[in-house]
């Protein structure tokens, strides 16, 4: 195995497992066919379903990698989902309006840069502050209604299809390989690495912090900003009240079944984006498994459960020796007897 | 004897932290515990109060062995500690946190009239007479906290009482105060280990002494018999052989920095500083006395609030670690795991980190070239490690530091500040470092070395500046670089305070 | 204040039993439902010619309390409250009793004495349901129908009772059969979300003849997904919904909605009405007033209907 998909073992042994049990309640689960020019399946319905959540992940991957958390994603998706929608309304045309939508997310990312980075205020806190008034800030932007359009340009981003894929998923797999390659392919990684992992030795050593992190914050405001953009394009209406709720909570969680510490440090965005798919398999999965609603929250808090027990750190070593030997390559090195 | 240890050895991932460690503590004595930082002070006391557990050794107490494997146990035991900063409750009142876990009860119910009425009782004889033990603990000073602090830990213990530092941050009357507490106890029968860094008041309360350094036990004293010169000795240390002097390669480059009334209120007074290219200078004092805010000053890191920086080219800009390595600066820190290496990302990722970051993000070194970096860096410096790939922090403290250096040698920096550069490493390490030391000077880079290791100092060091009180006080050049000038400008403030007295 | 009671006074001799000056006492603006509530009881009064005092109390007991006790200090006429929650009302609800301030409570009830307020206006919201369910009984295609339900969120009170009140209407009727039911959190993406599962999950969508939402918000979401499917939303699949707000008369208008159940933003107008009996001649209402629960369908003129609601302000 590669190094890179070691990392990604335990990620994609998870989304296997939890397609199978899905698949068992479900039986057509996987399969996927044609239809008027469109891949049609639950599959499908999983990935743009989970573009939003997946969308939020590679942005709160590099917040969470510096030791920080990023709660207003929500809000900023709901803040430029609204912006862009009242572009559209005004008649300001498309590309204006993705424009002021994506602008709105960069302003509120380096809002919450400037809190953390500059006035120090823990990130936690600083992110609470527009999490709280950013849904607020949308609603006096849609004046508290939704704010529906009909304008099929728009409307492609959510709705639409570029070569039979649904547009949501060819935007969220294009994003993550994107930053993936800003981080990976430039130094930018190793940096975001170092000082979430151990800020005044980074500084020492004459890395930026503080232009970092804003750098970080303003990623995770456009990645909410592209999330924001679809979820409105999709249902043709920007609803301040509603875009948004509550997903910063599943992107920290995608984040952290990718594997990524809340500590900071190493991350990986692969990873994460297979967290949230995981994520949104198990809810899928629960819509189509017909249970009754009052079990959604339970169901998923279970699976989540699972999950996070079996990959953490207490138990992975054993399970990864046990499957080792099952495989029959003997004891794996333990990393503590290299030590001199 | 109350508490007797006998061979401590603590060892954590990649250090020594105690090393066959005894101490002795009779009942009715205030026994002080002294040492620089790194020296296992700390640890000592944590390995007493069951923070952490011992890796081998004797720990008796009224000769039963003990072994407390909490804070909570040692309590029991009969230690308890108390901190410098006062690890009480502030937002409760000082009854509560007098009975604070046994609150007497009546029905099930907290009976708050027989909490008081406890909570005066257990303050009685502290001369807290004036304290309403009704009112939050918060609303009263820093000293009556602390004593309230050291009642408590009496009352829950009541045979051994550990100070850690407890007049940090009083003044001179609160500490007057808490001496008089000390002493009453010490009548009273408790066995006392008195942790300080001011000498004035290990001689003015302590029975006896132990100097620790680089963990292991140095010298235990009676205090009467002892004096400040000697103490300077055993604490900063001058066992290795004595090293020869490095007078030969002292060859007066030319100026290359000049620092002109640089300081920084509260940290250094402004001093001045003429840089030579391959020169060694050694900077010498007590801990606090101004070593490490020298060299933060220099390095950005809390960069001057006065003075200036220059060299041929003209003023310098060393208003943060940025600017200062731009300049041509580097800065290996004192404090290692907290300020050096990045302990998570590999010796290739660390050593390439300052370089990467000079480069900047968008131009990122390839991974062939990190890659034969670290492995130069490896064979030249001997790093010991499996792989240029592993975590830095699964390495040994010398190893550690070697990366550390590393990393700043593929700067190729002119001025290089080394802080403690050999603390908590093996003495193979050690010697390599110094060794280190010597050609990167005969290839022309200065270098600012920071020791509490006097034949460390003098060994390696072309001329010696002494700090004290923050003030850099004198140098000493050549002939004039011994191990007792250094230890009388050091020392030199007693005397001088004796005499205004 | 005195100046003010006295002004109040005056005017009240002044001009007769004709202009009334009434206080109201609102929640606040939470929802496109709630400020349509306000401007057509804006509306309402101004036809009545009775002057209206607004109070918002921006989702807040203690504001709403402030403001009754400042409406019987200036000695109004009769006071509206839409309560914010249902408890703690007793002693300023008693103060308006003694000051002889009829109080009429608005959408919501409160746990007080009856006593204490003339009369409550509100819906059904079980009734919706019904109505709902009717409509789908009398519409339905010949034969057997499965029905998908999207229902509110999960526990709210409008989600139970509108389930209640679809299911009473199709109790015994053997050829409906609500297939599936799950929540859409009363959102337009969660609608749409969970109507595109339903369509996964009943074959394609082709096993669904019609689809029961609990608000108009769902069903909008619901269209979308059915449209994206390839379906024909309001003829393959029968669209009913409930609130009535203006966006689902669009989609009326253009077929793709079947039928809406109106929860009314007028519960001024059977207050003031109740009102004016009270004081022309002292009849005692009942003492709750139910708004009517009207059926929308496609040949009310919905683009009509769109008109006179898109602008007060859902």
């Amino acid at each position: 195995m590669t190094p890179r998909l070691r990392r990604l073992a335990p990620q994609l042994l998870t989304l296997i497992a939890v397609i199978a049990l899905v698949t068992a309640y479900f039986p057509s689960f996987l399969s996927v066919e044609l239809s008027d020019g469109r891949l049609v399946g639950s599959a499908i319905d999983v990935l743009k379903r989970g573009a939003p959540v997946a969308l939020l992940a590679v942005g709160m991957t590099l917040v969470i990698a510096t030791r920080g958390i990023d709660l207003s994603v929500g809000a900023v998706m709901a803040i430029c989902g609204a912006a862009s929608a009242w572009a559209i309304t005004s008649g300001y045309g498309l590309a204006p309006a993705l424009a002021i939508g994506l602008g709105a997310g960069v302003l509120c990312g380096l809002w919450n840069g400037l809190l953390v980075a500059v006035f120090g205020i823990q990130p936690i806190v600083a992110t609470l502050i527009l999490m709280v008034g950013g849904r607020g800030i949308a609603q006096m932007i849609t004046e508290g209604r939704i704010l529906t359009f009909s304008h099929e340009g728009f409307a492609f981003f959510g709705a639409g299809n570029v070569l039979a894929v649904p547009t949501p998923i060819v935007i969220w797999i294009c994003t993550g390989i994107a930053f993936g390659l800003l981080v990976r392919r430039t130094a930018l990684g190793l940096l975001i690495e170092s000082i979430g992992i151990n800020r005044p030795a980074s500084a020492l050593a004459g890395v930026n912090a503080r232009v970092l992190l804003i750098a970080v914050y303003v990623a995770s405001g456009l990645c909410a900003a592209i999330a924001g953009i679809i979820v409105t394009a999709d249902i043709r209406g920007a609803d301040a009240n509603n875009v948004g709720l509550w997903l910063e909570l599943d992107a920290i969680l995608a984040v952290v079944i990718g594997g990524t510490s809340l500590l900071g440090g190493r991350f990986s965005i692969a990873a994460s984006l297979l967290g949230a798919l995981i994520i949104q398999t198990i809810d899928t999965g629960i819509l189509l498994a017909g249970f009754p609603s009052e079990f959604n929250l339970v169901i998923k808090a279970g699976l989540v459960v699972v999950i996070l027990v079996l990959q953490s750190p207490k138990l992975s070593p054993q399970l990864s020796r046990r499957l080792k030997r099952a495989r029959g390559t003997g004891a794996p090195r333990d990393p503590k007897e290299a030590t001199e | 004897m109350l508490l007797t240890v006998r061979d401590l050895t603590k060892t954590f991932p990649g250090t020594l932290a105690l090393d066959n460690v005894r101490l002795d503590l009779a009942a009715g004595e205030v026994h002080a515990l002294l040492g620089e930082n790194g020296a296992g002070k700390s640890t000592l006391i944590k390995c007493l109060t069951g923070v952490h557990a011992r890796d081998s050794g004797h720990i008796e107490l009224d000769g039963q062995p003990i072994s407390p494997t909490s804070t909570h146990d040692a309590q029991e035991l009969g230690i308890g500690t108390v901190y410098q900063e006062v690890n009480l409750l502030p937002n409760l009142t000082v009854a509560e946190n007098l009975t604070f876990g046994r609150q007497p009860t009546r029905l099930g119910l907290v009976s708050g009239r027989r909490m008081r009425a406890d909570a005066e009782e257990m303050l009685a004889g502290y001369g807290l007479d004036q304290v309403n033990v009704s009112r939050e603990l918060g609303s009263y000073s820093v000293a009556v906290q602390q004593i309230v602090a050291i009642a408590r830990a009496v009352a829950l213990s009541g045979k051994v009482l550990i100070l850690d530092e407890p007049t940090a941050s009083l003044d001179a009357r609160e500490t007057e105060t808490l001496f008089k507490v000390v002493r009453d106890l010490r009548e009273r029968g408790l066995g006392i280990i008195f942790i300080s860094h001011f000498l004035d008041q290990v001689f003015s309360l302590s029975d006896r002494l132990t100097v620790l350094r680089n963990g292991r036990h140095i010298v235990t004293e009676k205090t009467p018999e002892t004096n400040r010169v000697e103490l300077i000795h055993h604490m900063l240390g001058h066992e290795l052989v004595a090293a020869e002097h490095r007078h030969a390669a002292r060859k007066g480059g030319a100026n290359l920095l000049s620092f002109k009334g640089v300081g920084r209120r509260g940290k250094i007074e402004p001093f001045d500083l003429d840089v030579r290219a391959g020169e060694v200078i050694g900077l010498a004092g007590l801990l606090g006395s101004g070593r490490t805010e020298t060299a933060d000053v220099l390095f950005g890191r809390t960069p001057a609030d006065q003075g200036e920086a220059t060299d041929d080219a003209g003023k310098l800009n060393l208003s943060t670690p940025r600017t200062a390595i731009a300049e041509g600066f580097g800065y290996a820190p004192e404090d290692r795991k907290t300020d050096g290496i990045v302990a998570d990302l590999s010796v290739r990722e660390n050593i390439a980190l300052a370089f990467q970051a000079r480069r900047g993000w968008a131009n990122p070194i390839p991974q062939a070239e990190q890659k034969r970096l670290a492995e130069d860096y490896i064979r030249k410096l001997d790093i010991r490690t499996s792989s240029a790939e592993k975590a830095v922090g699964d390495l040994s403290g010398g190893n550690q530091q070697k990366v550390v250096l590393a990393r700043w040698l593929a700067m190729n920096p002119r001025f290089l500040i080394l802080d403690e550069p050999t603390r908590g490493i093996d003495v193979g390490a050690h010697a390599e470092i110094l060794k280190l030391i010597g050609e990167l000077t005969d290839q022309g880079m200065s270098i600012l070395l920071i020791s509490s290791e006097f034949d460390e100092l003098i060994a390696a060091s072309d001329r010696i500046i002494v700090v004290r009180d923050r003030h850099h006080v004198s140098q000493l050049v050549g002939e004039e670089i011994d191990t007792d000038r250094i230890i009388n400008a050091i020392a030199a403030r007693d005397d001088a305070e004796r005499a205004m007295s | 204040m005195n100046k003010l009671m006295l002004s109040a006074a005056f005017a009240a001799l002044s001009t007769g039993a004709t202009a009334q000056t009434i206080g109201f006492s609102q929640i606040g603006s939470e929802s496109g439902w709630r400020a349509a509530e306000t401007t057509v009881t804006r509306q309402e009064a101004e036809e009545r010619g009775i002057d209206l005092r607004f109070s918002d109390a921006q989702q807040r007991q203690e504001n709403q309390i402030a403001a009754i006790r400042s409406f019987v200090a200036q000695g109004v006429d009769a006071i509206l409250l839409a309560p914010v929650v249902a408890t703690g009302w007793d002693s300023v609800l008693e103060e308006a009793q003694e000051a002889e301030i009829p109080v009429v409570l608005l959408d919501r009830r409160v746990d007080s004495s009856e006593d204490l307020y003339l009369t409550a206006v509100g819906s059904d919201l079980v009734h919706e349901g019904e109505v709902a369910g009717q409509w789908l009984a009398d519409n339905k295609p010949e034969g057997e129908c499965r029905v998908v339900e999207l229902q509110g969120t999960t526990g709210s009170s409008p989600a139970i009772d509108r389930a209640t009140g679809f299911r009473n209407a199709l109790e015994g009727n053997d050829e409906i059969e609500i297939v599936r039911s799950q929540t859409g959190d009363f959102t337009r993406s969660g609608g749409k979300e969970v109507m595109e599962s339903f369509l996964q999950a009943e074959g394609g969508g082709d096993n669904i003849c019609a689809l029961y939402a609990h608000n108009d918000d769902m069903a909008i979401g619901a269209i979308q997904a059915i449209k994206e499917a390839g379906i024909d939303p309001g003829d393959d699949i029968l669209i009913v919904s409930i609130d009535a707000v203006p966006d689902i008369f669009l989609a009326m208008a253009e077929g793709d909605a079947n039928a809406t159940v109106e929860l009314t933003p007028n519960m001024a107008g059977p207050a003031f009405d109740a009102l004016e009996a009270y004081m022309a001649d002292g009849t005692e209402p009942e003492k709750f007033i139910q708004t009517e629960s009207a059926l929308y369908t496609q040949d009310d003129d919905p683009m009509a209907e769109y008109e006179a609601r898109k602008d007060l302000g859902y």
